[in-house]
């Protein structure tokens, strides 16, 4: 089963990933702040991901690791 | 079993940039990780770093590092591939850097056709002084020297850097690409990849200019920034291989 790995303490709240995802599951998370202050980016429906890893093609900050 | 399919480039530190959120200078930094770790290039690779926002590029890229003095990266680069001509060497450098205080190094190495590599990230602004106008900066663009936009008559008209070199009979390759989409994130790859491979194969001087989004000083969201870097600075800074040298990887 393929799975984006987030680490949430690095994550800038940047969004970038979230346009990014094609099928729309990568979201910023209103409901809290990481360590570093920011929203950080989680997956809402982890069955949908299909490993693609266009999300941690464009996130600047390396918090993304994918496996398939 | 499950097989990791993306993660950090192995010639790249595993620590937090100082860059502001969403700033497109973390993805070109991995590009360029990913291009040394690709070739086998890191144990050998001597950068040259600028003054600016990616001054600490020498904190998070895995490899030897000069800082050179503001816009003479080219200068510092040439003398050490001259001296050192097994090493790879490359240049990485903002607009405030290269197309201001550093027209002269850039465009007389190139013309020298030296054997480097120049990675020149243009984000059309100055980013760590605060957003200053940049010789880069589009009409019309507003900074904090150019609060009511640029004009052409106070301020002339933006540098193209990459059409200015192609005049010029030493380089071997010249690119123009962006990172604000997927798609486009590896079109970037592989010029960088390419231009790192022009200078293993011994082609003479590769530039890759990347356009790239600085948020911060545009006063914009990463999203919106990305999308105004495609409607206002791809149409001034077209998206295009200038020149590539036959047969290169």
């Amino acid at each position: 089963m393929a799975r984006a790995i987030f680490q949430e303490d690095r994550c800038k709240g940047c969004g970038l990933c979230t346009a990014a995802c094609p099928t729309g599951i990568v979201v910023l998370d209103a409901s809290r702040l990481n360590s570093k202050g920011f929203q950080p980016a989680i997956v809402t429906d982890k069955e949908k991901c299909n490993g693609c890893a266009l999300c941690a093609r464009m996130c600047p900050d390396l918090v993304i690791q994918v496996e398939r | 079993m499950a097989k990791i399919v993306f993660t950090r480039p192995k010639s790249m530190k595993d620590v937090v940039t100082h860059y502001c959120p969403g700033c497109h200078h973390g993805i070109i930094h991995r590009l360029v990780g990913e291009a040394l770790d690709e070739l086998e290039l890191a144990p050998k690779t001597i950068g040259v770093a600028p003054v600016g926002c990616s001054v600490f590029i020498y904190d998070y890229i895995d490899t030897d590092f000069i800082q050179a003095s503001h816009g003479r990266a080219p200068a510092v680069a040439t003398g050490v591939k001259r001296a050192l001509p097994d090493k790879f060497v490359f240049t990485y450098q903002g607009d405030g850097d290269l197309a201001a205080i550093g027209t002269a190094e850039i465009i007389h190495a190139a013309a020298r056709g030296e054997n480097i590599t120049v990675i020149f990230v243009n984000n059309a602004i100055y980013g760590m002084t605060g957003g200053q106008s940049a010789p880069t900066t589009l009409v019309g663009q507003s900074s904090t020297t150019t609060p009511k936009g640029r004009t052409s008559q106070n301020d002339g008209f933006p540098i193209q850097v990459c059409e200015m070199l192609n005049t010029l009979q030493g380089p071997s390759m010249i690119s123009r690409v962006a990172v604000q989409t997927p798609a486009q994130v590896i079109r970037a790859k592989k010029a960088i990849r390419r231009a790192f491979q022009c200078q293993v194969e011994g082609r003479g001087f590769s530039f890759v200019e990347v356009l790239s989004a600085c948020p911060t000083n545009w006063g914009m969201t990463p999203l919106d920034a990305g999308k105004w870097l495609e409607d206002e600075m791809i149409p001034y800074y077209p998206l295009k291989d200038f020149r590539v040298p036959e047969g290169v990887q």
